[in-house]
């Protein structure tokens, strides 16, 4: 697939730095001043010309975060954010005015679009990926529109959608993560800017992978992007979204919410491709990557899986979880999170079963190089209607070199007799006997070491859309550059 | 080709080769024949340049360069192959994939580009086929769940594949078959010309009925001990290594 090999490509070839997506793109901004108050959201909300019960629900979330506490970080080092000493809004000027077609696009935001490799142009839409890319904090094109619309599909911004299916927004926006969730979540519904949204209508088998790239560009922006995914009953969609940002000294916030819905028989396939810059080898710089993803299985034998490879990000706090409501319904999880140098995350997710016969699968791979920690994070939790629910949980460490960490906290609670829970969990170090192998067979150390971890993960990275998953696999290796030797 | 002059080699404080000379040029073949414990396998690293193995004296040439300097993958590159006594087995790795890989680095290694798909299709098909090896093998994870007798085929394949100018064939024999044997070494027959060279190490005469060596060597302790030519492994089935050894 050309956009595929067009990533990788640029994987190789960008910069001369360890970071491969680290250049910035100079462009004029339109910028509000720093801080985070009731001007901010309304200055936000009025750039979008959003209808008043938005703004309204803005302005209650930001009271809701006026009041909440702040979540307890378990093992990960966080400094204090100072959340006035913060952007949250910016966009390209030359974005102002929405672009009505690709070929009105500032030619620099395209460029770092093909320097990404992502195929915004209208000829490398053969590839047959739908892309809306959010730069900064606006979303910069959707393709592949009319075909989609043409199915009752509907694939555009989150601001967009606020206009054009007030409805559906209304009923499901905050419906599965409420305002009142938890800090972040409440940061988020206050001054999220911009992000995808879906919606599959009933019987409809979504024929392309929809996919989002965000890109956070501008200093000291914070990125809260907001997405939310329908599939109505009966439907199917899989969606995939990227990350990059660039090198910046400074640590750069990003607060994500994102809300599946899936009703009867219907299934949600979300994955994620998570290389924010994670700073450098001492620990300068990088995203902060605070995110809240979680799909409710509301409708019977509906099911949501997520997938994600996580390799960048200085500091990563994420759990996608799945609300098994309908009966018969399905949870998976499938997870790789790489952490280098300094890096920490915590990541895992959360299977909270409700219907009968629900059942939930959870594989998690951690890879901990340099002197980086590596938390796996789960709950599976069994409420007493949950006749017959079944969850199988897997989680295996690898760890490079003796300075780094990896901690696997399972939490299981289960108020149900007739439920299965299986948990299985190992942590190893690199084989250096393997190694030694590999490089006998004339590959250096660190394509030795891309390949064993690629062979670790395989399980996971083979549920990620095919046409992804070889760029994944060079994102594992590069990500572990330096890791060795 | 290689020529080794007064190895010492300890891992560990503990002594395991302890002067050792030997000097295989191009198109030779050379058997390696000692008891276990020997150093056989502790050579065969390292030729290769496993770690954790102090080269407390002695010189390596390998074709006109110091092979100590030498990294793992650049001795690997620049021709020299091990097949192992024990290959490693590498979950989520598909053998193909593993073939390719190692078959590129080789090529970029020499300046050269990608060997296209088509190219190393149809290379390894012909290849696994006259080693008599399912393809279908080839799909599954590099050496997991392999039988002994399939994961030293596997090593085989993997040597003509990569056409290597030094093979170290470290027990090769042991767990094959006498079908395997024999398959086994008509692929090493066929590799075999005037620009390459083989040190086959084994416990057996069996297997130089059908791989003549050109020079035979025991070792005990470290040492070569004696070197002859295809008759002295006939003496040697016939009386042993301790008498061989004394005698020497
Ligand atoms: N990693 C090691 N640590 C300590 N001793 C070792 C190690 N590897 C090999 N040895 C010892 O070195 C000697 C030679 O071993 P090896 O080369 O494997 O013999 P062979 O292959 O001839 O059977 C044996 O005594 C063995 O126990
Ligand atoms: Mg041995």
């Amino acid at each position: 697939m050309a956009a595929t090999e067009q990533t990788i490509k640029q994987v190789n070839t960008l910069g001369d730095t360890d970071y491969k997506y680290g250049f910035s793109t100079e462009l004029d901004e339109i910028r509000p001043p720093k801080g985070l108050n009731e001007d901010i959201i309304k200055f936000i909300s009025a750039q979008k010309d959003e209808p008043e019960w938005m703004l309204d629900w803005r302005l209650n979330a930001f009271k809701v975060f006026n009041k909440l506490p702040k979540p307890e970080w378990a093992k990960l080092n966080i400094p204090e954010i100072d959340y006035q000493d913060c952007y949250y809004y910016s966009i390209p000027k030359s974005l102002k005015d929405k672009p009505k077609s690709l070929d009105e696009i500032d030619p620099e935001i395209i460029k770092t679009y093909e320097k990404l490799g992502i195929p915004l142009k209208e000829q490398k839409m053969l590839s047959g990926i739908a892309v809306d890319a959010v730069f900064d904090s606006v979303s910069v094109a959707t393709t592949y529109k009319k075909q989609l619309s043409d199915l009752g599909i509907v694939f555009c911004s989150i601001s967009e959608a606020v206009k054009t299916h007030p409805d559906l927004v209304k009923k499901y926006l905050g419906s599965v993560i409420p305002v009142s969730d938890h800090s972040f979540a409440a940061l988020n519904s206050a001054v999220f800017t911009d992000g995808s949204f879906i919606y599959i209508p009933e019987g409809v088998r979504c024929p392309v992978e929809l996919s989002t790239y965000f890109r956070i560009n501008a200093m000291n922006t914070g990125q809260f992007e907001r997405t939310l995914i329908i599939a109505d009953k009966d439907s199917y969609v899989s969606y995939l979204e990227g990350c990059t940002a660039p090198m910046r000294d400074e640590n750069q916030l990003h607060a994500a919410n994102v809300e599946l819905v899936a009703l009867d028989n219907a299934e949600i396939k979300y994955s994620t491709v998570q290389n924010w810059y994670p700073g450098d080898k001492e620990g300068k710089g990088g995203i902060y990557n605070f995110v809240t993803k979680r799909g409710a299985c509301r409708g019977k034998n509906s099911k949501i899986s997520w997938t994600q490879v996580e390799t960048g990000s200085a500091i990563t706090w994420k759990y996608p979880s799945c609300i098994l409501q309908g009966d018969n319904s399905k949870g998976e999880f499938y997870s790789v999170a790489i952490t280098n140098n300094m890096q920490q995350a915590d990541t895992g997710t959360k299977m909270i079963h409700i219907g009968k016969n629900t059942s939930s699968k959870i594989i998690s791979k951690g890879i901990s190089a340099g002197k980086a920690n590596n938390t796996y994070r789960g709950l599976v939790n069994i409420l007493s209607k949950a006749k017959n629910a079944r969850n199988f949980t897997q989680c295996d460490s690898l760890l490079i070199g003796n300075k780094c960490g990896a901690h696997t906290v399972p939490y299981i609670e289960s108020s149900n007799s007739d439920s299965m829970v299986e948990h299985e969990a190992t942590t190893s170090k690199i084989n250096e006997d393997q190694l030694f192998y590999c490089q006998q067979r004339g590959l250096n150390s660190e394509d030795a070491v891309g390949l064993i971890v690629n062979g670790f993960c395989k399980e996971v990275l083979q549920h990620l859309p095919m046409e992804f998953a070889v760029e994944a696999q060079k994102l594992v290796a590069i990500s572990l550059e330096g890791s060795v030797g | 080709m290689l020529e080794i002059k007064n190895l010492h080699v300890s891992i560990e404080e503990k002594k395991i080769i302890k002067g050792l000379n030997l000097t295989i040029n191009k198109g030779e073949v050379h058997a390696l024949m000692g008891p276990n414990g020997s150093g056989k396998s502790t050579l065969s690293y390292v030729l290769s340049g496993k770690d954790k193995y102090e080269i407390d004296n002695g010189t390596i040439e390998y074709n006109e360069k110091n092979l100590l300097e030498l990294d793992v993958d650049e001795r690997a590159n620049e021709g020299l192959f091990l097949a192992f006594q024990y290959p490693m087995e590498i979950p989520g790795v598909q053998t193909s994939f593993f073939l390719k890989t190692a078959i590129n680095s080789k090529r970029k290694y020499l300046g050269q580009s990608e060997m296209d798909a088509l190219e190393f299709a149809k290379l390894m098909k012909s290849k696994a086929e006259e080693l008599n090896i399912n393809t279908e093998m080839l799909k599954r994870d590099l050496n997991v769940n392999y039988s002994g007798g399939e994961k030293k085929k596997q090593e085989i394949l993997q040597m003509s594949m990569l056409s290597p100018k030094m093979a170290i064939l470290d027990e090769t024999d042991s767990g094959l078959d006498i079908d395997a044997l024999r398959i086994v070494s008509e692929g090493v027959n066929k590799l075999k010309s005037k620009e390459n060279s083989f040190l086959v190490i084994t416990h057996y005469q069996r297997l130089l009925n059908y791989i003549k060596p050109d020079f035979v060597h025991i070792i005990a302790d470290g040492r070569i001990v004696k070197s002859g030519d295809y008759s002295l492994a006939l003496e040697l089935e016939e009386k042993g290594y301790e008498e061989i050894s004394k005698s020497a």
